[in-house]
C-alpha cells in the first residue's frame, strides 16, 4: 500500500504516579508502555484487551487527554505528541471522541441543541446561529433522531439514543477521526447493533477512520479492518481481523478468543477452551520478561526474564519469543 | 413435579409516576438439575421475575401469582398468614435449599468481615455444626471454587480478593447448603472475558457434579449458548418465546428472538454480515402496550397486535411463543 497513514503512533509511552504519601518509595503504572501502530485513512483499528490492559489510557493519550512520557504520535503528518495552545485546539478539531458512558458524557442541563452547538462555537466554524442551528438538525437526521429533539434535555432520551446524541455532537466538526472509547458496552443488545451500524454507515458517507476501543471481542471483530490485542500496557499481537480470530498467533490473545461466549449452543457446549490460571498482575509491579508469563501455558525461563520484541511474522506484528528464530 | 413452578406471576410497582408493571403473567417451571436461562434486555423484568419468587423484592413491589410451589412447598406471598410469617419462610429457603448469586461480587460481599465469616455464617444460619466443622466445610467449599491457598484466604477481607475471586467466593457461599436451585443474576456481568470464562466453566462443573438446578439471568446470549438445557426470551414483563437451547437457538419463532439472534456478531462467521439491528426501544412498563409488548419495534406487526394480547402457541412439549403469527389462524402460516 502506498497510501500514508492518517495515524501513526510510534513507542508511545503514558505512565502516571500513582506514588502514596511524601516520603514512600515512587510507585509508576506503566499504562501504555511502547505501543506501536497505524491506521490508514477510512480505516477502523479496533483495540481489545481486559480491564487494565491500557487500551483506554492510549486512546485519550491519542485525543491528548493525557500527556504521553515518550513517543510519538504522528496525524496527518504532523507530530502532535507535545502540541499545546491553538495548535492543540485545531488538532481536537479534526480528532473527536466517543465516550462508554452515554449518561455520564452528555450535560443533564443542555437542550440537545446546545449540545451539539458547543463544539461549533468553540471551533468558530459557522457564523451564525441560524446556520449552527441548520447544522444541528442535519446532524440529527443523520444520526437517526428527529429534528424536533433539539430542544429537548438528555434525560429524555434512552441510552442508545443519548449515544447517538454523541456522536452527532463528534460528527459538529467535521473530525476526520473519531476515538470510540467502549460506544456500546453500556447499551442494551438490541440497540447496539443500531450503533455499529450507524458508526458503519457514518464511516462509508464521510470517510472517517476510528479508533474502536472495546471488551466485547465479537462487535470488535464486526467492524474492525485491524485488530490490535493489549496485555498490560503492550501491543501483544496486531493484524487484519480475520487474520488475529481466526488464526491467532499470540497465546494471550489465542486464550482471549477461546474466552468468547459463542451465541451458538452446539459450538459453544462443544467448545473447549484455553482456561487462562489466574488474574491480570498489578500494572505496578508488573512481571519481568514478558507480561504475559505469569499466566501463558507455554511460557519458558527466557519468557520471565527477557522482554520480547515486536516481530512481523506473516504480515502481522506478534510479541511473543515463540516465533523468534 | 418440577421443582420450582410458577404460574401467572404479575409484579407491579408503585412509583410516584404510576404503577410500573414489572412483570406480566410469567409461567414456568424449572425441573431437578436443568439449567434454565432467562435472557432479556434491562427493564424486561428478568430480574424482578426472580427477586419476586425468593422474596427479595423491594418495599413498594407487589407481587400477585395464581401459584408458585418450590420443592412441593407452596412460596406464593399472598397464601402466607401475614408479611411475617412469609418471611421467616422465606429466610428458611434462602441460602438453604434455594441460593443467589448476585452480578456484583463487591456490593454482595460484607465489606468488614472476614471472607471465612462470611462462609460460615451461611453454613451455622441454617445448620446445627460446630464452628469448628463450619470452618473445615468453609474451607472444602474455597478449595470446590479454586481458591488457591484457602487456609489464608479465609481470613482475609474482600477488598483483597480480586473481581473473579470475589465471584468465586459468592458461588461457594451459594453452595455452601448444597441448594436444589442457584439463582444467578448476570454472574459474569462485570467480569473479564478470561475470568467469565473461568466462571462460566466452574458453574458448569458443579451444576453438573452437584444436581442442582441453575437460573442463569443474563443478557448474553453467548453464556446462555455455553450453559443452558431451556431458554426462557423475555420482553416487555413477559416471557414471549421458551424452549430448549436448540429450539431457541436453531428455530427461533418470535420476532423478537429472531431479531435478537441477528443482531449479535458471532466472530466464529467468517464473511462479516451486515448486523439487523431492533428498531426503537422496549416499551414503557409505566404504560405498557394494550397487545403485545413488541407491536411497536416488530416488522411483522398485524392490527391484531395492537389490541390484543397474543396467545401461546405451542410448538413441541418444550417449545412455546407468545405471537399472533404462529397462531393456528394466522394467514401468513
Amino acid at each position: 500500500m502506498s497510501e500514508k497513514p492518517i495515524l501513526s503512533v510510534r513507542n508511545l509511552k503514558t505512565y502516571f504516579d500513582v506514588t502514596k504519601g511524601l516520603f514512600s518509595k515512587k510507585q509508576i503504572v506503566k499504562a501504555v508502555d511502547d505501543v506501536s501502530f497505524d491506521v490508514m485513512p477510512n480505516e477502523t483499528f479496533g483495540l481489545v484487551g481486559e480491564s487494565g490492559c491500557g487500551k483506554t489510557t492510549l486512546g485519550r493519550t491519542i485525543v491528548k487527554l493525557y500527556d504521553p512520557v515518550e513517543g510519538s504520535i504522528e496525524f496527518m503528518g504532523k507530530d502532535i505528541a507535545n502540541l499545546k495552545g491553538a495548535e492543540l485546539k485545531a488538532y481536537r478539531k479534526d480528532m473527536q471522541m466517543i465516550f462508554q458512558d452515554p449518561y455520564a458524557s452528555l450535560n443533564p442541563r443542555m437542550t440537545v441543541g446546545e449540545i451539539i452547538k458547543e463544539p461549533m462555537i468553540i471551533h468558530n466554524i459557522y457564523n451564525t446561529d441560524a446556520e449552527r442551528e441548520e447544522r444541528v438538525v442535519e446532524l440529527l437526521r443523520i444520526v437517526g433522531l428527529k429534528p424536533d429533539h433539539i430542544r429537548r434535555y438528555p434525560a429524555e432520551f434512552s441510552g442508545g439514543q443519548r449515544q447517538r446524541i454523541g456522536i452527532a455532537r463528534a460528527l459538529a466538526v467535521n473530525p476526520k477521526f473519531i476515538v470510540c472509547d467502549e460506544p456500546i458496552s453500556a447499551l442494551d443488545v438490541s440497540i447496539q447493533a443500531q450503533v455499529i451500524n450507524l458508526l458503519e454507515n457514518i464511516q462509508k458517507e464521510m470517510g472517517l477512520s476510528y479508533l474502536f476501543i472495546a471488551h466485547d471481542l465479537s462487535m470488535v471483530k464486526h467492524i474492525s479492518d485491524k485488530i490490535g490485542v493489549m496485555y498490560l500496557g503492550h501491543m501483544v499481537e496486531m493484524g487484519k481481523s480475520d487474520d488475529v480470530y481466526h488464526r491467532p498467533l499470540h497465546p494471550y490473545t489465542t486464550a482471549l478468543l477461546s474466552a468468547i461466549p459463542i451465541p451458538d449452543p452446539d459450538v459453544a457446549k462443544a467448545k473447549s477452551r484455553i482456561l487462562l490460571e489466574g488474574e491480570i498482575p498489578s500494572p505496578i509491579n508488573p512481571p519481568t520478561g514478558c507480561p504475559f508469563s505469569t499466566r501463558c501455558p507455554k511460557a519458558t525461563e527466557r519468557c520471565r526474564k527477557e522482554m520480547p520484541q515486536p516481530i512481523e511474522v506473516g504480515g502481522r506484528m506478534v510479541a511473543c519469543h515463540l516465533y523468534e528464530r | 413435579m418440577a421443582l420450582l413452578e410458577v404460574e401467572n406471576l404479575k409484579t407491579d410497582f408503585t412509583t410516584d409516576q404510576g404503577m410500573v408493571h414489572a412483570v406480566r403473567d410469567v409461567t414456568f417451571s424449572v425441573e431437578q438439575g436443568e439449567a434454565l436461562g432467562i435472557v432479556g434486555e434491562s427493564g424486561s423484568g428478568k430480574s424482578q421475575t426472580m427477586y419476586s419468587i425468593i422474596g427479595l423484592l423491594a418495599d413498594n413491589g407487589i407481587v400477585n401469582a395464581k401459584r408458585i410451589t418450590f420443592d412441593g412447598k407452596d412460596i406464593a406471598p399472598e397464601n402466607f398468614v401475614n408479611k411475617k410469617t412469609y418471611e421467616d419462610a422465606m429466610k428458611d429457603i434462602r441460602g438453604n435449599s434455594m441460593a443467589m448469586i448476585f452480578q456484583d461480587p463487591m456490593t454482595f460481599l460484607n465489606p468488614i468481615m472476614k471472607i471465612g465469616d462470611q462462609l460460615t455464617e451461611t453454613i451455622m444460619n441454617h445448620n446445627k455444626v460446630s464452628e469448628k466443622d463450619a470452618h473445615e466445610l468453609a474451607l472444602e467449599l474455597m478449595r470446590k471454587v479454586g481458591i488457591p491457598s484457602p487456609e489464608k484466604r479465609i481470613n482475609q477481607y474482600p477488598f483483597e480478593f480480586t473481581g473473579g475471586m470475589r465471584q468465586r467466593i459468592i458461588i461457594a457461599i451459594a453452595l455452601a447448603n448444597n441448594p436444589k436451585l442457584i439463582i444467578a443474576d448476570e454472574p459474569t456481568t462485570a467480569l473479564d472475558v478470561t475470568i467469565q470464562a473461568q466462571v462460566l466453566e466452574l458453574i458448569d462443573e458443579l451444576k453438573k457434579n452437584s444436581g442442582s438446578a441453575v437460573i442463569m439471568i443474563t443478557h448474553d446470549l453467548g453464556v446462555v449458548a455455553k450453559l443452558c438445557d431451556r431458554i426462557a426470551i423475555m420482553y416487555g414483563g413477559k416471557i414471549v418465546e421458551i424452549g430448549t437451547d436448540k429450539e431457541i437457538f436453531y428455530d427461533p419463532k418470535h420476532p423478537y428472538t429472531k431479531g435478537l439472534l441477528n443482531c449479535i456478531a458471532n466472530p466464529d462467521e467468517d464473511d462479516d454480515k451486515e448486523l439487523e439491528p431492533i428498531p426503537g426501544s422496549p416499551p414503557d412498563l409505566l404504560n405498557p402496550p394494550k397487545g403485545c409488548p413488541f407491536v411497536d419495534r416488530c416488522t411483522e406487526a398485524m392490527r391484531v397486535c395492537k389490541e390484543y394480547q397474543p396467545e401461546v402457541t405451542k410448538f413441541t412439549e418444550t417449545h412455546q411463543c407468545a405471537c399472533w403469527l404462529c397462531h393456528e389462524k394466522a394467514v401468513t402460516k
